[in-house]
């Protein structure tokens, strides 16, 4: 494709909806999973420092 | 044999620390190959003569579609290695290359379908390929919906593990289908025996696209089994150690 300016690139010869709607969900798509996989992340992280914590009470409980 | 421990490798607490690593640079193996390859599909490649621009879906399309299939038998591999030699880590590596390999099975239909419209005349038709492409969405679906279901890991490993191989069937029926019914769908664009019937910078620009999606299935995929494991180990002793270095 030449370039001709961003209004006909944006136009994809008559096929934007087509085009645009393949490329932009499949990026919807996938910041999505790399967002979901943050949170997943993120929550498991503050689970186990939770766990870790609790074990540290724990056993200076049980020194004491 | 050979001098590199695999065994070590197969640890939870090894690989967790070494996946950790490898992440950073798949991810970026992934955008350099998707910028370049973006490039390529909307500015190398020039306009078919009978689809117009509406032919670059395929630059997206056929690698999501390759993806899809090939981390389907992946997950199976991992899934046959896991029941065989009741490896805990070859289990968490088939769980997560689920939800990737859902999101680019979705990701082929719906790109499909926005091709199909335009050039078929119909979003949607049930013929061989796309049939037993959404069978293969369904059974992505399945293995991580059978998972969620199982409240002990490890039945719920098992029972992923036996859907996942029951399911590889499908593959084959899904590459082959082109060639076994008559489909409305196209045969191979890209084929190993004979020489292909694309110019060679849509060829190109389809190889680096699919390679980017090889670098982000990786990436995600190993991103997201960290989170399984520490999930699953949250309780084990180099989980707290490594906690506690950290804080």
């Amino acid at each position: 494709m030449n370039w001709n300016g961003w209004s006909e690139f944006i136009h994809m010869g008559g096929y934007a909806l087509y085009v645009w709607g393949s490329f932009g969900v499949t990026a919807i798509l996938i910041a999505g999973e790399i967002l979901l996989l943050r949170v997943r992340r993120k929550q498991v992280l503050k689970l186990a420092l939770r766990a870790v914590q609790y074990g540290k009470v724990k056993n200076d409980e049980d020194a004491a | 044999m050979s001098v590199f421990n695999w065994y070590k490798f197969s640890s939870p607490a090894t690989f967790y620390t070494l996946a950790g690593k490898l992440v950073p640079w798949f991810y970026a193996a992934a955008i350099l190959l998707c910028v370049v390859g973006l490039y390529i599909s909307f500015f190398m490649a020039p306009t078919d003569f009978q689809q117009g621009e509406a032919y670059r879906i395929i630059f997206i399309h056929v690698p999501a579609a390759w993806m899809s299939m090939f981390i389907y038998i992946v997950m199976a591999g991992w899934a046959a290695i896991g029941l065989a030699f009741n490896t805990r880590l070859s289990f968490m590596m088939a769980s997560a290359l689920a939800p990737t390999g859902a999101m680019l099975t979705f990701v082929s239909l719906w790109t499909g379908a926005l091709w199909g419209k335009p050039m078929w005349g119909a979003w949607w038709v049930w013929d061989a390929r796309l049939t037993s492409e959404l069978i293969l969405f369904f059974l992505y679906l399945g293995f991580m919906a059978l998972q969620a279901a199982i409240d002990d890991p490890r039945r719920a490993d098992r029972a992923g593990a036996l859907i996942a191989l029951v399911g590889v069937i499908n593959v084959p029926i899904i590459y082959f289908s082109v060639k076994w019914w008559n489909t409305l769908h196209q045969g191979a664009s890209v084929s190993m025996t004979k020489s292909s019937s694309m110019a060679s910078i849509m060829l190109i620009g389809m190889l680096v696209m699919a390679l980017a999606a090889w670098m982000y299935a990786i990436a995600a995929s190993l991103s997201r089994v960290r989170s399984i494991i520490l999930e699953r180990e949250r309780n084990a002793q180099w989980v707290a150690q490594m906690l506690e270095a950290e804080l």
